[in-house]
């Protein structure tokens, strides 16, 4: 089987770029991950590229080169960044392909994303009366999680300020200035438990990523972290997720335990194997939850791992080491994707500023609308 | 009391004192629904009316007023009043989505009873509607 590698990683910051379409800032992401990999666009085979709200990614094409490359527009909610990656991890491992590029950039926005009941499938007034927003889904949702493993309001602060500490450090982040616990924890409450600094904005941001199979990077005398596990996973029957109605009294699994079995499964690893993660951390209750849901922890322990910091630049398994969603904020074409190059920085030891020494093994998770989620493993 | 029209057909009904929600079974594998599918699955699925009473889920409080669309609440920035809004699970039938009246959303603990109730919903497009709630036991 062929093996997959990332040879080359480019990033536009995330935040807010008023002179730039979300557009450019796939473009700019694309000549940097070439750049990166000292590649030329004609030298691409394929490329899988998506943005939610910026357009069609393959309006890149007369601005890269028109040389007639197979170019797939990816369209998965929140995960499209994730889907990206893998249609790009499955073309090289098939045989088919040597070398392409994955890239997501987006713009959206200020403010909450508007929801349309009828485009959801849901009844108008479910919308009429003020139940369909993704704000609310995330309140109820870690409200839940708390009353039932024991997670105190704290610990959502202490999500925020890391993510803040981390986005400090970080160039492409959004949010590069720290907030302590208390401003966090005093924030206008939006839903509770939910204060604003827990909840990420929508924004900008383009990602890329060059990927070739072994052989390819040998001829080219390249290097680069190799894919050693990646799935997408929707939800199943019984999962809890945004704009429900109702749900099954029978409660089941999440779509990220559902992808994070079948990764670790293809990568031959276990979740005490990862060095550093990025997981989805729309609010920071997401990031809780999903400690748990990728295998890192039991639930409830969260509450000692953050009191501990053992998630932290500096503990034993950091997470969100660029600040993830809370401080890069979320262009969802280019989300997933950025955690991938977090993750590709970490393993090349280029994450000057908040690097993880020795990181071999890094996780990213992406989850979001409509219940879906994306999970990549790459070892350096 | 609750006056108005209905803010949709089919969501429940009145059944002495009590308000039951209107839920759609499944034929096939007995998955519970609310509301009641309609158009092409609603010859999947079978009414059933839900108990009158059922326990908290898990709640949250709207803070801010919804975005308009699709919220028509007759409410502005100004005047909107934060309420409090929740699932409750009805045993061995369905969890259900719904707002909640409570003057203190601080006291909702998970798993307190819930009795379904009316509420009236005053909106900007279409006067005063009825819609269900849950209350407090």
């Amino acid at each position: 089987m062929t093996a997959v590698h990332i040879v080359g990683a480019g990033i536009h910051r995330f935040g807010r770029t008023p002179d730039m379409s979300g557009l450019d800032q796939g473009v700019h992401a694309v000549r940097e991950a070439l750049g990166d990999a000292q590649a030329e666009w004609s030298d691409m085979q394929f490329a899988f590229g998506g943005s939610s709200a910026a357009g069609s990614a393959d309006a890149a094409l007369p601005r890269l080169g028109l040389t007639g490359v197979q170019f797939i527009n990816i369209s998965n909610g929140c995960a499209t960044g994730g889907s990206s990656l893998l249609s790009g991890y499955w073309a090289i491992k098939s045989g088919e392909f040597d070398i392409g590029v994955v890239l997501g950039f987006d713009k959206h926005p200020r403010g909450a994303f508007n929801a349309d009941p009828e485009a959801s499938g849901l009844p108008m007034w479910y919308g009429e009366t003020g139940m369909m927003l993704t704000t609310q889904f995330f309140g109820m949702k870690i409200n839940r999680y708390m009353g039932l493993h024991g997670v105190s309001a704290e610990s959502l602060g202490r999500v925020s300020v890391k993510a803040f500490e981390n986005g400090a450090r970080t160039p492409h982040a959004w949010r590069r200035d720290p907030v302590d616990l208390e401003t966090v924890m005093t924030s206008q409450m939006l839903s509770d438990p939910l204060t604003k600094f827990m909840f990420c904005s929508p924004a900008e941001g383009g990602v890329a990523l060059v990927l070739a199979s072994d052989k390819k990077m040998r001829e080219l005398g390249l290097k680069g972290p190799k894919v050693r596990g990646a799935a997408v996973r929707t939800r199943p029957r019984g999962s809890f997720e945004v704009f429900a109605p109702s749900l099954d009294v029978e409660r089941g699994l999440a779509p990220t335990q559902l992808a994070s079995v079948a990764a670790y499964e293809m990568a031959g690893v276990g979740p005490s194997e990862i060095d550093v993660a990025q997981i989805q951390d729309t609010e920071s209750g997401a990031e809780i939850m999903h400690m748990a849901e990728n295998g890192f922890c039991a639930d409830g322990e969260q509450e000692a791992m953050l009191a501990d910091r053992v998630t932290s630049l500096g503990g034993r398994l950091p997470i969100n080491t660029d600040g993830g969603c809370l401080a890069c904020g979320e262009p969802i074409g280019a989300s997933g994707l950025r955690q991938v190059y977090e993750n590709v920085q970490q393993l090349r030891g280029r994450a000057e500023g908040r690097q993880v020494e020795g990181a071999s093994l890094a996780y990213s998770q992406v989850y979001g609308a409509p219940g879906l989620s994306a999970v990549a493993i790459l070892e350096a | 009391m609750a006056a108005g029209a209905a803010v949709a057909e089919g969501l429940f009904v009145e059944d002495g004192e009590a308000v039951r929600l209107i839920a759609g079974r499944r034929k096939a594998d007995g998955e519970m629904r609310f509301p009641m599918p309609t158009g092409a699955d609603a010859a999947l699925f079978e009414p059933v009316t839900l108990a009158p009473k059922g326990a908290l889920w898990s709640f949250t409080v709207q803070r801010f007023r919804p975005k308009t669309p699709p919220y028509i609440g007759a409410d502005d920035e100004k005047s909107f009043v934060p309420f409090a809004v929740g699932y409750v699970e009805f045993p061995g039938q369905v969890i259900v989505e719904g707002r909640i009246v409570t003057d203190d959303p601080g006291s909702l603990k998970i798993g307190q009873p819930m009795t379904t109730a009316l509420q009236t919903f005053p909106t900007s497009t279409r006067g005063d509607v009825v819609t269900y709630a849950f209350r407090p036991s």
